[in-house]
């Protein structure tokens, strides 16, 4: 008696990895930094990362439905949620709660799903929603606390949730009392004043290379970054053109003039640097997908930075680099396609 | 060009090279090595599909209810790209008809229904005496009567490959016995159990097409391989063979591949090793050609691996070709309970059979049962997060990618640039992605899109042509035809004038008679 079989396209091998293990790795790798924000900048981070996923996800199932995709296959591949993180990562620990919901509208709502959702976005999602609040809000996207080792007034978890939640602080802080500049700020206004980078050094907020608990907090993105690499998560070649072109004209401007020019583990070791290199210009949707176009666009993201902490408006600058490259990745895809074989 | 590539090429062998890609997958080889490869006992019906190699149909040469012997030929070659097939044993033609035959569109085609006599009864057997003196000619010949194509899964006519190779040139013979794809081991068994005949079809290709020396290629992970093709060289006393050991990595047993490891060279886009000066053809097929010059023996059987989680035992057999693939099975002790993938060929690249009522074919290297928890329940695609994983697996330096996008949305001209004809559908990229999406079916379905669209463009350039064609006609025809009206005009204007004449001067007359003059 003849047996019947149903027929499939080969390869007849089940899968190897799923979109969803993907991005859970990458928010696995995410975890070490976040535990670090916790001990050096206090609960806060959780805070923001509730709430940004919260809304993230909130938006994400609103907008699948609307366009009439399967909501829980989507909302299962966790893109959203690790856009929610991403973006928690990068905003003052006292953000108010609405500096999340406005971020998510503009990274999940506009970013990603006007543009076709996953996989279709031109940008990445993370930085367009944080660069909105940047631009909009700057008074609240100041709030930056300082390390809770140098803190005047450290808060507690229910400060904290009511400062987020209310913008209210317990007895009679005042919010310039309890948060304070960032290391890249007083290097900015330090070279912007006149003042020599070794003067602007003697700030209690600076460690050994970069910013006091944000080095150490570049180091755990790091140590994600590179188990991701183990993991085929991510190129190499991303980070290293990123960071290797930070180091290099870094290196270089410093030499020529340390005295307005932070040294170039200053730069690797503070402001967005590291997590930008590792998760925020390694994402794939939005950048290059050529190995020689990866390589362009982590030289790209790195240049532009050090440019914008130099010359630009901001502070740091890497989620403007970020935007930026994510524009000319088309451009820079087309030009730097592979030979084919035998051609 | 050619003579620096081919010089090159000369090095084929010396130093092991890369190749873009690739994958390490498990080998789940061992499985079916286990015992030596077993004889299938005579079939009650073969069915034997008159299309087994990459081409069209053959003529059927035998009609319902003739007797025939093993070995006859029962399909001829009858225009380019058909090939001979022949009767796997003997017994009596019950019909020719649409059967499944084991080809990858699934379709029936015509075969030829053989119930054996029982007798297994040989065919008169005129082999060539003393090959080494034969002319070449004769030997390629010998090749193209025995319906010989390649073994390794392609199925490309040999005689043909042989034929474009003695005229363009060849130093180096490579045998393919490197079959990367996991499960298989037809080829290796065949190394192990018939070292003599590889070596000896060796010998006779090299005569065929000229060639110095053969390469024989072989994984690295096939241990006890390397001994027994050593030993079986060593007492050819043939010197001009060389075995090498290459890294399995797959698909590095590809025709492109291999020279490129071999080489180090690319075989240029759209061309053929023979542009290097080399000619690739699997293990199998030399001892087919072995066989069929030495004891005038056509292809009418092969070793064929029976293997996977679905099989109770799973082993390789040497089978006649137009065997039911169930025969096959039931000598491997059956299915087991959860077998729910029947595939011919490898699990990367082989296709899947809807009934094993389908025949042993000259392509079946594989006969792959794979079980509900070897294949899963099929995910859903998602959309491309362009990781670029496909990418950094093609052994061609494609983009897959960007090649799905651009057949998907019938951006021809960009697929085609983009190298869709260069694709070997591997798998590689497939086999990685994380969304899921059959790449290489988007890809199979742009190839055959391309080949129509070129086809089209090939007809409609001919009826331009045609069109064009018969324009120019009426339009000379016309041009005569009032050439020819003009000319008659003019001879019979001339006439005119001559009656004008006439008449002029008979008035002159006239009037002269009444004017006087």
């Amino acid at each position: 008696m003849n047996r019947k079989f149903k027929t499939a396209g080969a390869p007849h091998f089940p899968p190897q990895t799923t979109v969803t293990r993907v991005m859970l790795q990458v928010l696995i790798a995410l975890i070490p930094a976040i535990a670090a924000h916790v001990w050096f900048f206090g609960p806060g981070i959780l805070f923001q990362i509730t709430l940004a996923v919260g809304f993230a996800v909130g938006f994400e199932a609103m907008m699948l439905k609307a366009r009439h995709q399967p909501v829980r296959l989507f909302l299962g591949d966790l893109s959203a949620v690790l856009t929610a993180v991403l973006f928690a990562l990068c905003i003052p620990p006292l953000a108010p709660w609405w500096i999340s919901l406005i971020g998510m509208l503009f990274a999940i709502v506009v970013a990603k799903h006007l543009y076709g959702g996953l996989g279709n976005n031109l940008f990445n999602p993370a930085m367009v929603g944080y660069v909105v609040v940047l631009i909009s809000f700057p008074q609240a996207m100041t709030a930056w606390l300082p390390p809770v080792a140098i803190a005047p007034v450290p808060l507690g978890i229910m400060d904290t949730l009511a400062a987020i939640l209310g913008g209210k602080l317990p007895g009679d802080l005042t919010w310039d009392a309890i948060t304070g500049a960032t290391p890249l700020d007083l290097i900015r206004t330090s070279v912007a004043s006149g003042e020599m980078i070794s003067e602007a050094r003697s700030s209690p907020v600076f460690g050994d290379f970069g910013g006091l608990g944000w080095e150490w907090i570049a180091n755990w993105y790091a140590v994600g970054g590179i188990w991701l690499l183990w993991r085929r998560v991510i190129g190499w070649h991303v980070p290293v053109t990123m960071i290797g072109s930070v180091l290099l004209l870094g290196l270089i401007a410093w030499l020529t003039d340390p005295g307005s020019n932070p040294s170039p583990l200053q730069h690797v070791f503070s402001g967005a640097l590291m997590i930008g290199a590792f998760f925020i210009a390694t994402d794939p949707v939005s950048g290059c997908a050529s190995t020689r176009g990866r390589l362009i666009f982590g030289a790209g993201v790195g240049i532009i930075t050090l440019v914008i902490r130099r010359w630009g408006g901001y502070p740091d600058g890497v989620a403007f680099a970020v935007l930026l490259m994510n524009m000319a990745a088309p451009l820079i895809d087309r030009y730097t396609r592979p030979r084919i074989f035998g051609r | 060009m050619r003579d620096h590539l081919v010089n090159e090429a000369r090095k084929a062998g010396e130093r092991l090279h890369h190749f873009h890609g690739g994958l390490r997958l498990r080998h789940n080889k061992k499985i079916s090595c286990t015992t030596p490869v077993e004889k299938v006992p005579l079939a009650t019906r073969y069915f034997v599909p008159l299309l087994q190699q990459t081409g069209r149909e053959a003529k059927a040469l035998v009609s319902t209810g003739q007797k025939i012997l093993k070995g006859d030929p029962i399909g001829s070659f009858a225009h380019l790209g058909s090939g001979y097939v022949h009767a796997p044993t003997s017994g009596i033609v019950t019909a020719i008809a649409r059967h499944p035959n084991s080809h990858p569109s699934g379709e029936d085609g015509a075969c030829i229904v053989i119930k054996p006599d029982g007798l297994d009864q040989w065919k008169p057997l005129q082999p060539i005496e003393n090959w080494e003196q034969a002319e070449p000619g004769l030997l390629r010949q010998k090749i193209q009567e025995s319906g010989i194509v390649g073994l390794g899964g392609a199925v490309f006519p040999t005689a043909y490959k042989v034929g474009e190779a003695s005229l363009r040139g060849i130093h180096t013979l490579i045998l393919n016995g490197s079959e990367c794809e996991p499960y298989i081991s037809c080829d290796e068994m065949l190394m192990r159990e018939q070292p003599q005949s590889i070596i000896l079809g060796a010998r006779i290709l090299q005569r065929a097409i000229g060639a110095e020396r053969t390469i024989i290629a072989i994984e690295d992970q096939m241990g006890a391989v390397h001994a027994s093709l050593s030993g079986a060289v060593e007492q050819s006393g043939a010197t001009e063979i060389d075995i090498v050991q290459v890294t399995t990595i797959y698909p590095e047993g590809g025709e492109k591949q291999l020279v490129q490891v071999l080489t180090g060279l690319e075989i240029p886009s759209g061309g053929r090793p023979t542009d290097l000066g080399l000619l690739c053809q699997n293990v199998a097929t030399a001892t087919a050609v072995a066989r069929a010059v030495v004891e005038d023996k056509p292809l009418i059987e092969r070793i064929v691996t029976v293997t996977g989680n679905g099989v109770r035992r799973p082993r390789n057999l040497m089978a006649q070709l137009g065997t039911p693939i169930a025969n096959l099975v039931d000598q491997c002790g059956g299915y087991t309970g959860d077998a729910a993938r029947l595939i011919l060929g490898g699990p990367m690249m082989g296709y899947a059979l809807s009934s094993d009522s389908n025949p042993v074919i000259k392509a079946a290297n594989c006969i792959l049962v794979l079980t509900e928890s070897d294949i899963q329940p099929p995910q859903p695609e998602m959309p491309c997060i362009r990781c670029g994983e496909c990418a950094r697996v093609c052994p061609s330096m494609l983009l897959p990618q960007q090649l799905d996008w651009s057949i998907r949305n019938d951006l021809w001209e960009e697929a085609s640039d983009l190298g869709l004809a260069d694709c070997i559908e591997c798998g590689c990229c497939d086999f990685v992605c994380p969304s899921h999406i059959p790449l290489v079916d988007w890809f199979r379905f742009g190839k055959a899109e391309l080949q129509l669209l070129a086809a089209e463009r090939e007809q409609a350039e001919a009826a331009r042509k045609r069109f064009e064609a018969r324009e120019a006609r009426l339009q000379r025809l016309e041009l005569e035809r009032k050439q020819r009206i003009a000319e008659k005009k003019r001879a019979l204007g001339s006439a005119n004038d001559k009656r004008k004449k006439i008449a002029a001067a008979v008035e002159r007359a006239r009037s002269g008679k009444g004017g006087g003059s």
